[in-house]
């Protein structure tokens, strides 16, 4: 399951960085030149490229050029905000441009290209101002030069360079043809925050317009001239492969135009997609299902019971969590548990590509530009330049599109056939061939003091690597920070702390998944937080605050949330609350979820979520509360219906009919708040995922006295 | 064998196996890629068009279901983005990745073609068909019911049968409801 997804970047520089939020950091800064691809000629219309990122045009109009995937998380209009703030252009003049890969665009976060990690606004903060104040510099010595005046006696404002003491103005579409031709100036001073114009106000997102009339091109949407359509047979069991293939009825149907076997499964190649899966249905192919053959959920959940007996990797030690455990006035012990869950974009996987003898072009709705471009040049046998990433908007991301098996799957069919290809997943491929949230398993326990304070906090997880599946070698001591981020990084002032980790790999392919270890591990640590409160005799928001006393963010955004949920008011009848607080990516975030219970019919409805959230420095404050909202429903869809369920050593979901997902209809009311802050911007993309699901079961068990330990919440949880 | 029917107020006529789904047609025969394939078996909504006004899942419907009928995409829902539902959706800011955005705003202009001023309730109903996997629910509604209100605002121009507005003169500030075109 990892062979094949790294191909052709380096290795190295992602490893220095990581990639999971614990673990990621911004390393050096530089401020790339014009990139020559973009550099036309600044004569005529055509625009004048100040930097990678900023080109203008003699009309004015300003073309950003957005090196982040939009997934949906607003980061195009977020790049846009922080860009314009120092360039000091017209907000109305800006375009946007999906940036070609290249090492320009690198995020510093990965040493590549790529999106994720909530790492965007992060890591396009400092050099996005840098080379927007950078510009403005030269477009103000362009002007200066030509009124042969000193730089400092100009000034601009909203795209316009004025020379207030001769009364004259140019526009920075005039100058923006010599400005192009100056040395990029290093050490700009940078705007005071006092004097943000843009960055801060609520700001309607740029890409809305195309996404009310169907214009917005998704990878999906891509049409090439000679275009053909692919779909992709796969073994349904993972790690299978074809053993033989008859295609005799697959040509038959009409439409279908070529059959063909690629690494990863049979191609059938088509005049439309939906021949081309009417050809897949009636292929004949006999699969080696390989060694996973035999797997069911039921012995992956027994694997990992039974590493729960080893000591794994040590992911954080202080004091001497076993002997105050045994010391302890009251000791509690658990066993939480979570299913693979696929990520279920709304668009389907997809990819076009199109091989010729000298280049590659593909158009993919990707996460990780560096990649796809390695990728498509090893398989053809290219240099990396000559393969030509074409991103477009991403109908969902949430890690999925991280991948690199659509771009695979595309360039070796149209490499295949001659011709290029459009390859569509169905949903069913989707949901059958995802790289899923690993599946994971915790024993916890906690030894509680006489003072009903805890003492000792202890925990094993067992679950995949992900890390050692995407960057094989790119953990030390056997220890991947993303499978324990969430509770190895547990907050709170306990004296006695041990966890650890067992690599356990039961052969299903895992991935990122938004919010990635904080997913499940929130999940356990919140909801045994709850139930240390409640063995303490403590109220729960009470007794988080309390030992949130050395994280002084995690204790502002707690008591924010509490303060306007009106924690310290009564609920209506038959309401109840639980609450919960997580970092998650350098962002803070605690819900409170309100809820009622119908024990008879078994069902649970969630009637207001709210969420307070600490990002630092709020780019736009209107896409964190729409990412706050967005978080929470997946979150919620998790926690309400989300299990991929394994037998066969295949997965059993199909489509929304059994892989459901919240809906209109059970849409609770979401408020979001945001602490002001003057800290470092951070993201917002995946914070709000980790608390919903502690906050709703600690809910639960207010309701019910009954904790939930695993996942999906099921009817006979709430009897 | 060729199969024709109303496409956004024109004559269209398209030479594909009878049992092709719409969404198929639409989208790889000619091009209109607004419609957007989620699941292929009506389960999502994001394939939603109107057939003679009502919305219908074109990724389970045969094209030889629509000959000699009305179909509107998204494309023909207004040719300016004018739609008192576009509106609203740009004024509430919905989309987030905006895949499933084309097939809940055909949804809503539905809902608001045969209920003027929905309730939450009848939104829960018309809307629950179209699953969002960014989460814009909250912002749905509230857009509908903001397209309520520039529907009501512009009483006696809006047109609430999903009549063919290519087909007639438009009249400058005349908005539509329902999926004209």
């Amino acid at each position: 399951m990892s062979a094949g997804i790294v191909t052709g970047i380096d290795r190295r520089g992602f490893l220095k960085t990581g990639m999971a939020g614990a673990a990621s950091l911004i390393v050096g800064f530089y401020l790339p030149g014009r990139i020559e691809a973009l550099a036309a000629t600044p004569a005529g219309a055509a625009p004048a490229s100040l930097n990678a990122w900023m080109l203008i045009s003699p009309d004015d109009s300003v073309k950003i050029m957005i090196d982040k995937s939009e997934m949906g998380q607003g980061i195009l209009t977020a790049l846009c905000m922080i860009a314009a703030e120092e360039l000091d252009c017209d907000w109305k003049k800006i375009h946007t441009e999906f940036a070609p890969a290249a090492k320009e665009y690198f995020n510093p976060a990965f040493g590549m290209q790529g999106t994720g990690g909530s790492s965007s606004v992060r890591s396009s903060w400092d050099p996005m101002r840098k080379a927007g104040a950078a510009a403005r510099d030269m477009l103000l010595q362009a002007a200066a030069t030509q009124w042969k005046v000193d730089k400092s006696a100009c000034r601009t404002e909203n795209g316009v360079i004025y020379h207030d003491a001769s009364k004259r103005k140019l526009t920075y579409g005039s100058v923006a043809a010599t400005a192009a031709t100056l040395p990029v100036p290093q050490d700009v001073p940078l705007k005071d925050p006092k004097q943000y114009r843009i960055v801060g106000k609520p700001t309607k997102r740029l890409d809305t317009p195309d996404k009310v009339n169907g214009r917005a091109e998704f990878g999906i949407d891509v049409r090439r001239p000679e275009m053909l359509y692919a779909v992709v047979a796969r073994c349904p069991v993972f790690g299978g492969k074809a053993a033989s293939f008859d295609a005799t009825k697959a040509k038959a149907v009409p439409g279908v135009k070529n059959v063909v076997e690629i690494s990863r499964g049979i191609a059938v190649v088509a005049d439309n997609t939906w021949s081309a899966m009417q050809g897949r249905r009636a292929l004949d192919v006999k699969w080696d299902e390989g060694a996973n053959a035999a797997a069911t959920s039921e012995s992956i959940s027994k694997l990992f019971a039974d590493q729960m007996s080893k000591t794994g990797a040590e992911a954080r030690k202080e004091g001497d969590a076993a002997s105050a455990l045994s010391g302890a006035a009251q000791k509690i012990e658990a066993i939480y548990e979570v299913p693979y869950l696929a990520h279920a974009t709304m668009e389907p996987i997809n990819c076009t590509a199109d091989v010729r003898a000298d280049r590659v072009d593909v158009w993919a709705p990707t996460q990780f530009q560096t990649m796809a471009q390695g990728t498509a040049a090893k398989i053809c046998g290219l240099k990396p330049e000559n393969a030509f990433i074409h991103t477009t908007y991403l109908g969902g991301g949430f890690g999925r599109k991280a991948g690199t098996d659509f771009v695979i799957e595309a360039v070796e069919t149209s490499k295949a056939i001659g011709k290029p290809v459009k390859l569509t997943w169905s949903r069913e491929d989707d949901m059958q061939h995802d790289y899923y949230r690993p599946a994971s398993y915790a024993k916890i326990a906690g030894g509680i003091g006489a003072d009903g304070w805890p003492v000792a906090w202890t925990t094993r997880v067992a679950c995949s690597s992900i890390m050692e599946a995407w960057f094989p070698g790119s953990t030390k001591n056997n220890l991947d920070p993303t499978s324990v981020e969430g509770i190895g990084t547990l907050p709170y002032s306990i004296p006695n702390i041990y966890v650890d980790y067992v690599r356990t790999e039961p052969g299903i392919p895992v991935g990122f998944w938004r919010s990635v270890g904080a997913s499940q591990n929130g999940f356990f640590s919140e909801c045994f937080m709850d139930e240390l409160a409640a063995a303490g005799k403590k109220d729960p928001y009470e007794f988080r605050r309390h030992l949130l006393d050395k994280a002084p963010r995690l204790h502002g955004v707690l008591e924010l949330a509490a303060q306007k949920a009106g924690w310290d008011k009564p609920l209506p009848a038959g309401r109840y609350r639980g609450i919960a607080v997580l970092e998650a990516f350098q962002s803070y975030a605690s819900q409170v979820v309100e809820i009622s219970v119908d024990r008879k019919a078994r069902t649970v409805k969630v009637h207001r979520v709210v969420c307070a959230v600490d990002v630092g420095r709020v780019v736009n404050p209107t896409n964190i509360v729409m990412q706050s909202e967005s978080a929470i429903v997946y979150g919620l869809s998790s926690a309400l219906y989300g299990a991929i369920t394994i037998a066969k050593g295949r997965v059993e979901q199909t489509n929304f009919n059994n892989y459901q997902m919240l809906r209109m209809d059970a849409m609770p009311v979401i408020e979001t708040y945001i602490v002001p802050s003057e800290e470092k911007p951070t993201g917002a993309g995946e914070l709000a995922v980790p608390p919903l699901v502690p906050a709703l079961c600690n809910a639960i068990f207010a309701a019910t006295g009954k904790r939930i330990r695993r996942m999906p919440i099921r009817p006979e949880d709430l009897a | 064998m060729a199969i024709q029917f109303i496409l956004n107020g024109k004559p269209q006529s398209v030479d594909v196996p009878a049992n092709m789904p719409l969404l198929w047609v639409l989208r790889d025969t000619l091009g209109m890629t607004g419609t957007k394939f989620g699941c292929g078996m009506a389960l999502c909504g994001a394939c939603t068009v109107h057939l003679e006004g009502e919305a219908i899942r074109s990724c389970i419907t045969p094209v030889s279901g629509v000959a000699g009928k009305k179909i509107t995409t998204i494309e023909g829902l207004s040719p300016d983005r004018s739609h008192p539902v576009q509106r609203a959706w740009i004024e509430v800011d919905v989309p987030q990745c905006g895949y499933c955005q084309s097939g809940q705003i055909m949804s809503a202009a539905a809902l608001l073609s045969q209920k003027p001023q929905p309730s939450d309730a009848d939104i829960d109903d018309a809307m629950k068909g179209n699953i969002c996997r960014c989460g814009t629910y909250q912002r749905i509604r509230q857009a509908v019911h903001r397209a309520a209100e520039l529907h009501k605002a512009s009483a006696g121009l809006i047109r609430l049968d999903g009549a063919e507005a290519a087909e007639e003169e438009r009249d400058e500030q005349s908005v539509e409801v329902g999926g004209a075109a």
